[in-house]
């Protein structure tokens, strides 16, 4: 049945909120408007007030105030209602949702869900498209996961919700209301698990969240060109998945990153040294990155020129070496040098 | 029932002025000046009816605490002195606050200390040596939390006022009375988290009790530069909190006002914020020169105003306390100090294969490399030393 990541979020919601009397949803705009995106439609009037409800517009309070229900044996889902508007929590996530598990050597966990609609591609304006993974992903303690399918994005919240852990959950925006067929409740692979999403022999295209479509779109158009491409859909930034990785790597012997987020000391770039450090007698090519621009996230009469497309990414395909001649970039900047 | 024609002839002339409606930040306004139960020298000042004086036998372990308190602050700081601590931030002269806080709440509530609560952390009966792991530095918190219904002491300063709000909503949520204590220094109220954790728990209607231990510094910063309010007190109002401020070197009124405060927030009425006027009679931590900051003069003028000296009078007065039972008690502290010497003078030991044991609730796979290559590095370094 044809449904939405938007609707199967919300599903998960109102299915953990059935299945386990701790679990609490609030935030901004969450209760009565059912959030800003909708992904928590219909919750407060089936569950009442006290499970679902909004609270004073502060996010370093909404995740404190989880870290507090969460002490008290609550399992908190909050609701950040843009990347960008998480910053004020940040504190309380590093210093206390990321650390209070091992700073009282197990004795105290804050299993709380941080949700955080993330990234670009909806022309929004400023503030409103931040890539922010690569904060979360930085901080041990923290499990960071971002689904890119309908089913994962079921799967992975009712995951999270569940988990000992505290999870952020990373949502990409656009593509909330893009529908696929999907049958819930749908149970996929475990966190720690990357996906292959295509196979294919020639080279591997790694994505997480809003960048697997390109990934895929790129794949499909590469079969003109001759390429066969596989792509891996990250799933779990934190824990992640080395093992299905470096196989499919090996395999192909050539890999590119892709990532939204600009590329400079982000996921992507740990995604690449890591396959490199893995892979190295198997690669044919350097493993290349396709990102998002080093800049602040542009207006939106600009964000097509930010975000990696397919173009990008088949351009990064077409430099992997492919008649073994060295990549023209890099060896007209080596002779300089 | 029926309006008699007298009461209307009654109600007549008010209803014909135009009334002053009563104004609702009132009843939620801290007095003009600090409570104050006893003079600085000990005297008892006239009794209030709003905040009666606790039971004497609670005056008398309120005493007792202080001086095991200030006995263990100062062993502390002894300990720092001699290397067996990283840092040490004193609390003396804030022993009414310490104490009285702690003495005002259950077993059964949960309090969230900063760093400077190490003496309220033992006065409510938590080891000593479990208090000092954050200072000694073999782990970050040394007790159980949820054994000790006790936070770990925080030092990102305000963020604790917020899992307050947060632990006593949900305490209430589950069907408990469970009152939240949070401490909070003077310095810490400019931050923006003391004011999200007050507004959540007013909102929430949560039990809680913010407690200000305005010490004046926030390390060298002056009160003045915090803020130009009247009082911390009055900050309370603006969240529709009750509030209040108390004289915080004596310790009959501190156990007052927290112990009013507590029914209050126990009884379902939402938080209430007291703030405790005292001084940090040492230094910000042993790190610390505070000579650079405030003259002796106003140290010495403090000192004037020592909160055990002050209970000890009156309770001597009162004819609860004798020579007999203050050397008892010096004597309990003697012991407490000397059992905390020897216990903190032995090394403690550390695994450093345990770093990894607590991240997640079990380690990632990379997590479990990094472990396996420091077991494989230590492996080493015990070899070299054999071969040595």
């Amino acid at each position: 049945m044809a449904t939405t990541m938007a609707k199967a979020l919300n599903t998960a919601l109102a299915d953990a909120l059935a299945a386990d009397d701790r679990v609490v949803v609030f935030g901004e705009d969450v209760g009565q408007l059912g959030g800003v995106f909708r992904i928590t439609d219909g919750l407060q009037a089936r569950f009442g007030e006290d499970r679902c409800f909004d609270t004073p517009l502060a996010e370093a309070g909404i995740v404190g105030f989880a870290v507090g229900l969460a002490m008290s044996g609550l399992r908190p889902v909050v609701e950040m209602q843009f990347d960008a508007f998480a910053y004020p929590a940040f504190e309380q996530i590093a210093s206390h949702v990321a650390k209070l598990r091992n700073r009282t050597r197990g004795a105290l966990s804050v299993p709380i869900v941080i949700r955080v609609p993330y990234a670009g591609g909806i022309g929004g304006v400023e503030h409103h498209c931040d890539s922010s993974e690569a904060y979360y992903a930085h901080t041990p303690g923290l499990k960071v996961v971002t689904p890119a399918t309908v089913e994962d994005a079921y799967s992975l919240l009712r995951e999270a919700i569940d988990d000992p852990d505290p999870v952020v959950f990373m949502e990409p925006k656009k593509l909330y209301f893009a529908s696929a067929d999907a049958s819930l409740p749908a149970r996929t692979e475990p966190f720690g698990r990357a996906v292959v999403r295509r196979p294919g022999r020639d080279a591997t295209l790694v994505a997480y969240g809003p960048a697997v479509p390109v990934a895929l779109e790129a794949a499909e158009a590469a079969r003109e060109e001759g390429w066969d491409l596989e792509v891996v859909d990250v799933r779990t930034i934190v824990p992640f998945d080395d093992a299905t990785i470096t196989a499919s790597v090996r395999r192909t012997g050539r890999c590119v990153v892709i990532q939204e987020a600009p590329g400079f000391a982000g996921v992507g770039a740990e995604i690449a040294a890591r396959v490199q450090e893995r892979c190295f007698h198997a690669l044919h090519a350097p493993v290349l990155r396709v990102a998002g621009l080093d800049i602040p996230y542009p207006a939106p009469m600009l964000e097509h020129t930010h975000l990696p497309g397919v173009d990008r990414v088949l351009d990064a395909v077409a430099r992997l070496q492919w008649d073994d001649q060295p990549d023209p970039r890099w060896a007209a900047q080596g002779s300089a040098a | 029932m029926t309006t008699t024609p007298q009461a209307v002839r009654r109600a007549s002339p008010r209803t014909r002025r135009a009334a002053t409606p009563p104004d609702p930040a009132r009843p939620l306004l801290p007095d003009a000046e600090p409570v104050r139960l006893l003079d600085k020298s000990g005297t008892p000042l006239p009794a209030r009816t709003d905040y009666p004086e606790p039971p004497v036998e609670v005056l008398r372990e309120l005493y007792r605490r202080m001086v095991l308190g200030r006995r263990f602050d100062t062993q502390a700081t002894a300990l720092t002195k001699q290397g067996r601590l990283a840092v040490y931030p004193s609390s003396r002269g804030q022993e009414a606050c310490q104490v009285g806080a702690v003495l005002a709440v259950r077993d059964s509530d949960w309090v969230f200390p900063t760093y400077r609560e190490s003496m309220a952390l033992v006065a409510r009966g938590i080891d000593p040596v479990e208090v000092l792991t954050l200072l000694r530095g073999d782990w970050h918190c040394g007790y159980d939390p949820t054994e000790v219904r006790t936070a770990p002491q925080c030092t990102p300063l305000a963020t604790q006022c917020v899992h307050a709000a947060g632990l006593a909503h949900g305490e209430a949520y589950q069907g408990r009375d469970t009152v939240a204590l949070a401490f909070i220094g003077d310095g810490a109220t400019s931050e923006g988290d003391f004011h999200e954790g007050i507004n959540f728990a007013a909102v929430f209607k949560a039990p809680v009790v913010y407690f200000v231990q305005n010490n004046r510094y926030a390390i060298s910063v002056p009160l003045s530069r915090q803020t130009a309010a009247p009082s911390l007190a009055y900050k309370g109002v603006g969240y529709g909190v009750p509030s209040e401020q108390v004289d915080g070197n004596d310790p009959v009124a501190v156990l007052a006002v927290l112990t009013r405060a507590v029914a209050h927030a126990r009884a379902g009425n939402g938080p209430f914020l007291v703030e405790a006027h005292t001084y940090r009679m040492e230094p910000h931590t042993n790190a610390d020169d505070a000579t650079r900051y405030r003259d002796g003069a106003e140290v010495d003028a403090w000192r004037d105003r020592d909160p055990i000296a002050r209970l000890e009078t009156y309770l001597r007065a009162r004819g609860v306390l004798d020579d007999a039972a203050v050397a008892e008690v010096a004597e309990q502290a003697e012991a407490y100090a000397a059992d905390l010497r020897t216990r903190m003078n032995d090394q403690p030991s550390v695994d450093p294969l345990s770093l990894f044991d607590h991240v997640y609730a079990q380690p990632t796979p990379q997590l479990i490399e990094q472990r396996e290559q420091v077991r494989a590095e230590l492996a080493a370094a015990r070899d070299e030393e054999g071969d040595a």
